[in-house]
């Protein structure tokens, strides 16, 4: 006997049954495909209940990997994805960004911990919604409001897309692996951006002329849009301008200028989301305290901006990295690893400065990474470098210019960095990470310190492509320097969305953020910004690019990658290239994303010896493939990096960060770094 | 005539859980979740619970046998599941237990870590007892047995 039912039943049974038989349709949200996952088994049962009360249809699991591969099994199997926040087998933020990455399905979290610190968390890695625990069936029936708004977000997107990429997004990330996170990224950025600047598009289009439809900005669109930026540079660059050297029939000046205004945003999110720690979700791992949480976007951003801008990867792993404070640095990937780590070993000053190179940064010009940077690379690197010193120069330059600190060298760094690793690195293993990276407050500083150390370091240490390394090299002796070496290393764990690349080997990491540190204002949030920005729309748009090929990041994500550094450097570069294109087996066929995940544990190991090693390795190739990505990318960091949240972000994560790196510096003694 | 009463007992017996500060209002949600389909919903997941806390009870209990070493990062993230699992069903008092223990746990304190876990258990094993006699009594009163208490029954 039921005493204590209440309800009526009979209703509940019937009506789910007849529900279950229309998709939701016509009956919408019921039918509304659920996945649960839980570890406690009490709660899972009791959602499951409460669910199917609200006429979803329910799967539940208790383990966070099986969620997963059920999820990539069954790529549109489910409309949204309910998580717990504590899990003994993976943390539900990274969970969650794995999902944002590769499904990028709509994900709420929940825990019994209503602490500010944890639902920011939530916040910053792209959970649309945190729930606390004891979980009410009110708070559940109303769940499916975030499939309608992330559908609405995407149908917008892909509506009026000046090209053909109305279906894009889903075959794309159904289809092309690597296509498919930077697709849905691009998506989602671009339907975040979108829903967050439409007003503004709106009324700027709408005011020119009767109302236009509205531009959907495709993957390739973003992608000319970026390579147009990167070309003029950041700072120059002009919607008329942009609107030149896009060359799109039917696109016009407003459209542009409000995409721009959007990407500039973007970029400054991802910067500041890179405090998230969540790296560790996708690119960190490890780091995940300390780096805060990055939201999926950054991770997604990163991994555009890491495809868009070579450079922007190996900012990203370097502040990936730094932030992260990994040790995994792989040699790729080192690079972010770096920056991140420079971001987040960035101290304060550095945010402050941070915000003023933001500004400064979007300002000068982002050609002048090279500046003074014996650019050894080859052409084509040099080429990818430029995109990605581009940004990361303009950070650098700005920074120079601004810092007192007067990173010079770290401008040099910044600049040889960028180049050959730099891109490769950051673009590729990244992007998604770079979210993270930036977040990491230190990051900011160590970031374009990492990038540059990287860079430098690894152009020095390893492979022609790192030329500009060797330039950089010789800042090693700054703070830089040191982080350079380090965010070589630190470079593949930046991208692996497991992040746990970015401990990679460890030694790097840590000397990675000190060298960050060191840097000292440089603007690395900036270019964590811009890069992650850059990313995280490159990802989207870049699929061309060789570097960071949307696609190819998209794969990784589904896979777990088990990128070393020097795969995630690899996915820099063969995500850019294509999606089939893995130079190192092992990384390239993992975007950037994935690489965090088979990073973190096996690639990581690398460790700094294995970096170089891979990074030559990595560099080579990439330069091979990367150049045609390179010039196409161009520049993964856009101007917009948005140095303060960089800055802020890294500053935060400093202190985290710092203490997690373990990078196993070769000789680096990041320690040194006067922050 | 008397099963009325026995039911009106049955209610005033819930009652007092809720009066006494056994339970709270996540119980009564459960029990709205019970239909026709799942028509000893509660009991169900009541019985899930006890499983799942004498799995962390008995962690617990091992990892504060370190006596002087305690892990305080381990036991909290155990208690924290022992907290989640009992605000689920709506153990009000368990789950204050918990949160003082998780306290403790927070602060260091190895003697309030010791004595609030026992509370805990005390807490556990009183609510336990008098759920049963609910779910007894409701069954006595017509309600079918949960098929995991069946099988409890059939093997003692």
């Amino acid at each position: 006997m039921n005493l204590s039912n209440g309800k009526g039943s009979i209703s509940t049974v019937t009506s789910t049954a007849t529900m279950k038989s229309g998709e939701g349709s016509d009956q919408f949200p019921a039918g509304l495909r659920v996945l649960v996952v839980d570890d406690d088994p009490t709660c899972l049962m009791i959602l499951e209940k409460m669910l199917r009360t609200c006429l979803y249809e329910v799967t539940k699991c208790n383990r966070a990997e099986t969620a997963l591969s059920l999820l990539r099994e069954n790529k549109n199997g489910f409309d949204i994805v309910i998580s717990d926040v504590h899990m003994p087998d993976m943390d539900g933020f990274k969970l969650l960004e794995h999902i944002g990455l590769e499904m990028d399905l709509p994900v709420i979290m929940m825990s019994a911990d209503d602490g500010k610190s944890v639902v920011m968390k939530g916040v910053t890695h792209g959970a649309c919604d945190y729930l606390i625990k004891p979980v009410r069936i009110e708070a559940l029936k109303n769940i499916w409001q975030h499939v309608v708004r992330k559908k609405k977000n995407e149908w917008k997107d892909t509506e009026q897309s000046g090209s053909a990429d109305e279906g894009d997004r889903h075959p794309k990330a159904s289809d092309d692996g690597d296509y498919s996170s930077s697709a849905n990224e691009g998506n989602w950025r671009n339907s975040r951006k979108r829903r967050d600047d439409e007003e503004d598009g709106d009324d700027r289009d709408d005011s020119s002329t009767l109302k236009k439809p509205r531009v959907v900005w495709s993957v390739e669109l973003h992608q000319q849009f970026v390579a147009a930026v990167d070309q003029l540079g950041i700072d120059k660059a002009v919607p008329k301008k942009i609107l030149e050297l896009m060359n799109v029939p039917g696109l016009t000046r407003e459209n542009v200028a409000s995409h721009l205004q959007k990407y500039r945003l973007y970029l400054r999110r991802l910067s500041g989301v890179s405090q998230h720690n969540n790296l560790n979700n996708s690119f960190l791992s490890p780091q995940e305290a300390s780096f805060g949480t990055i939201s999926p976007m950054n991770g997604l951003d990163l991994q555009t901006l890491a495809a868009a801008g070579q450079l922007p990867a190996q900012s990203l792993a370097t502040l990936q990295a730094a932030g992260l404070g990994r040790s995994t640095v792989k040699p790729g990937l080192s690079m972010p690893l770096m920056d991140q780590r420079n971001l987040f070993s960035f101290e304060n000053p550095r945010l402050r400065f941070g915000e003023g190179q933001q500004q400064l940064l979007s300002s000068n010009k982002p050609s002048n990474l090279l500046h003074g940077v014996p650019t050894n690379m080859e052409p084509k690197q040099l080429a990818n470098l430029h995109q990605s010193t581009q940004s990361l120069g303009n950070l650098n330059m700005r920074v120079t210019g601004s810092s007192t600190q007067g990173n010079p060298l770290l401008m040099q760094m910044a600049q040889s960095q960028p180049r050959g690793q730099m891109l490769s690195e950051i673009t590729s293993p990244r992007v998604p990470r770079l979210p993270n990276i930036l977040a990491q407050p230190a990051l900011s500083n160590g970031i374009s310190d990492g990038l540059l150390g990287r860079n430098g370091i690894a152009s020095s240490s390893r492979a022609p492509s790192f030329n500009p390394v060797s330039q950089s090299s010789s800042y090693l002796n700054f703070p830089m320097n040191q982080s350079t070496e380090m965010s070589v290393s630190n470079f593949p764990l930046g991208s692996t969305p497991g992040i746990s690349s970015m401990t990679n080997k460890g030694s790097f990491q840590p000397d990675v953020n000190s060298g960050i540190r060191a840097s000292a204002g440089f603007p690395n949030y900036d270019i964590f910004n811009d890069l992650h920005q850059q990313k995280s729309r490159d990802w989207g748009m870049a699929s061309q690019g060789p570097m960071y090929d949307s696609s190819s990041h998209a794969n990784p994500l589904h896979g777990n990658i088990d990128v070393s550094p020097s795969v995630l450097v690899q996915q820099g570069y063969s995500s850019s290239q294509q999606p089939g294109h893995n130079r190192d087996p092992s990384l390239i066929g993992k975007s950037p994303f994935s690489l965090g995940e088979g990073l973190d544990h096996s690639n990581l190991q690398n460790g700094g010896q294995h970096f170089n090693p891979l990074i030559a390795e990595s560099s080579t190739r990439v330069k091979s493939e990367r150049v045609p990505d390179a010039s196409s990318q161009t520049n993964l960091f856009p101007d917009h990096y948005g140095q303060e949240d960089l800055m802020s972000a890294l500053l935060k994560q400093e202190g985290i960060v710092q203490g997690e790196n373990e990078f196993d510096f070769d000789g680096y003694s990041l320690d040194n770094i006067p922050v | 005539m008397e099963k009325n009463q026995s039911r009106m007992q049955l209610v005033a017996m819930k009652q007092s859980f809720f009066d006494q500060g056994l339970l709270d209002e996540q119980f009564i949600q459960l029990e709205e979740l019970q239909d026709d389909v799942n028509p000893n919903f509660v009991e169900e997941i009541v019985i899930l619970y006890y499983g799942d806390s004498l799995r962390l009870i008995s962690s617990i209990e091992q990892a504060l046998k370190e006596r002087n070493l305690l892990d305080f990062n381990k036991l909290d993230t155990l208690m924290h599941q022992f907290t989640g699992s009992s605000s689920s069903i709506g153990a009000k008092k368990v789950k204050a237990e918990c949160n003082l223990f998780r306290e403790y746990c927070r602060a260091g304190n190895i003697e309030g870590c010791m004595k609030s876990f026992q509370q805990c258990k005390k807490e556990y094993a009183s609510l336990r007892k008098k759920l049963e006699a609910y779910f007894q009594a409701s069954w006595v009163l017509g309600g079918s047995m949960p098929l995991q208490v069946k099988k409890i029954k059939a093997n003692p």
